[in-house]
């Protein structure tokens, strides 16, 4: 299978089964839209008479030979070998965890998937004995996994520094005994971030996501504080201080785009102008009915944009003044595994969600839904055959996904939304897919740019 | 070549071969908890 498009000046074609990315001229472009594996030896005769007019014999038959070549190295209309690892697929150890440790959130986000907060479950803060516990459950779910990722989210988990401190120091001291590695992370609004925090969170936290929307009317409008002012004058200089004073950690401002700022790149490069440099801004999850929601309408608006982004983002890395734009980082020669690619989150599977009562859910997106209740860490419980259920979960059981190009690089997404929206955490959402490809292609052709070394076209 | 520039070594199935330790990032964990994207994640190898 290859996929094939023209963006920003580049014919751009992808053989998704080797990963092989290949810039072509426009006579092998065209030429491509007539060839189907298995390729003859020789350039096929109604290819030649269809493109007769437009180029000349000589040109073809060389063009053909280097589509040829090409397939034979197995990097164009590549064989698809991956269905035989996809029927392997079981049951993994759990090696990450979302804790929830408040369900209680000091800002009113419009656009908010946990209820404000509380998860539609009344609002609470996690305690220590049941962070412990969720530690034990994954020091012993993790089986051989040396790395341990504990994401620390809410709400807004600094209203619970204490037990993040308790649960973090309780983790180390078990590390050297259980041979295992725990990476931290935390999701936070900044609105409690001072001095002490900040420190803290600088020295223990693997990454730090820091939740900002862009511009201050944009940020304002969707994520105001319980009094109803907006936050952004709150968290920006927060958010300064606690860059400024990281050194080698990950961190990410993170924002979401909705409706109302379809002109999402402007958010984007206001976040890297302010100093940024790892930045997400990502598109609202929500019900369809919500006003903020986007919807198919918005496709073509929203595609410019992400076009937008690419080019200025492109222009500002030739300028040695570069960024890192979450959904357009990617790796085309070290990125994870095809294993990996083949299932993707691993919700449900090697990654599971605890909230403040202990219990145990696939992810964080499906707390609150009762029926996805998986287990508790108080008494160590897990509904195994929920997990087998997560863990076949891949693109070959997604029958959208199996004919899909883009199937190696979101590997099925979001299982959580595919249940949410469209029923089946094995029906992939439209909306979604088509945001995702629409990044990807964006974000090939700027490696294409980058390395080409070409003018942004306008 | 003239017409075609192959921009990666395309390895794409050499790392299905030695893959799967299960060592690197759930995407979730990193900046998304929303939207799926797994080509940006780091393998641990």
């Amino acid at each position: 299978m290859i996929h094939k498009y023209k963006l920003n000046g580049f014919n751009i074609v992808l053989d998704v089964n080797s990963g092989g990315v290949h810039i072509v001229d426009d006579a092998t472009y065209d030429m491509l839209s007539y060839i189907e594996p298995p390729l003859s030896d020789e350039i096929p005769q109604d290819v030649l008479k269809a493109l007769s007019a437009l180029y000349s014999e000589e040109e073809l038959r060389d063009a053909y030979h280097e589509i040829l070549t090409l397939y034979h190295e197995d990097v164009l209309f590549s064989s698809d070998d991956y269905e035989k690892f996809a029927d392997m697929m079981v049951s993994a150890p759990i090696k990450s965890m979302c804790l929830h440790v408040a369900h209680d959130c000091n800002l009113r986000c419009k656009y908010c998937f946990a209820s404000t907060g509380d998860f539609g479950e009344g609002r609470k803060l996690l305690d220590a004995e049941t962070g412990k516990k969720a530690i034990d459950f994954l020091l012993k779910h993790s089986k051989g996994r040396r790395n341990l990722e504990l994401d620390f989210f809410g709400g807004e988990p600094l209203m619970n520094m204490p037990v993040i401190k308790e649960v973090v120091e309780y983790a180390r001291s078990k590390e050297a005994a259980y041979n295992k590695k725990f990476r931290f992370t935390v999701t936070t609004n900044g609105i409690l971030l001072n001095d002490e925090i900040t420190d803290y969170l600088n020295r223990e936290m693997y990454n730090i996501v820091l939740s900002i929307d862009g511009r201050k009317e944009v940020n304002d409008k969707m994520r105001p504080g319980i009094n109803g002012k907006g936050s952004y004058d709150v968290i920006l200089p927060k958010f300064k201080d606690l860059v400024a004073k990281r050194q080698e950690g990950q961190y990410y401002v993170r924002g979401t785009f909705t409706k109302y700022n379809l002109d999402f790149a402007q958010d984007v490069l206001h976040l890297h102008d302010a100093g940024f440099d790892q930045i997400s801004v990502e598109p609202v999850v929500t019900d369809p009915k919500n006003d903020y929601a986007l919807t198919e309408q918005d496709l073509p608006r929203i595609f410019a944009e992400y076009e937008t982004l690419a080019k200025a983002l492109i222009e500002r890395k030739k300028k040695g003044n570069g960024f890192n734009f979450f959904h357009f980082m990617i790796d085309l020669d070290q990125g994870p595994c095809a294993i990996k690619r083949l299932r993707g989150c691993g919700c449900g599977n090697e990654y599971v969600a605890v909230t403040p009562d202990g219990d145990i859910y696939p992810c964080h997106q499906f707390v609150g839904m009762e029926e996805f209740k998986m287990g508790s860490v108080l008494d160590d419980t897990l509904n195994t055959a929920m997990k087998d259920e997560f863990a076949r979960a891949n693109v070959y059981t997604k029958e959208e996904c199996k004919n899909c190009w883009a199937k190696f690089y979101c590997s099925g997404g979001c299982n959580a939304n595919n249940f949410q929206y469209a029923g089946d955490i094995h029906k992939p959402v439209k909306l979604s897919c088509d945001m995702e490809k629409k990044r990807l292609e964006c974000a090939i052709m700027m490696k294409a740019a980058l390395a080409v070394g070409e003018e942004v076209t306008e | 070549m003239k017409h075609i520039k192959t921009l990666n070594s395309a390895n794409l199935k050499k790392s299905a071969a030695k893959g799967g330790c299960g060592e690197c990032q759930a995407s979730c964990q990193s900046a998304c908890k929303t939207s799926c994207t797994v080509a940006n994640q780091k393998c641990e190898k």
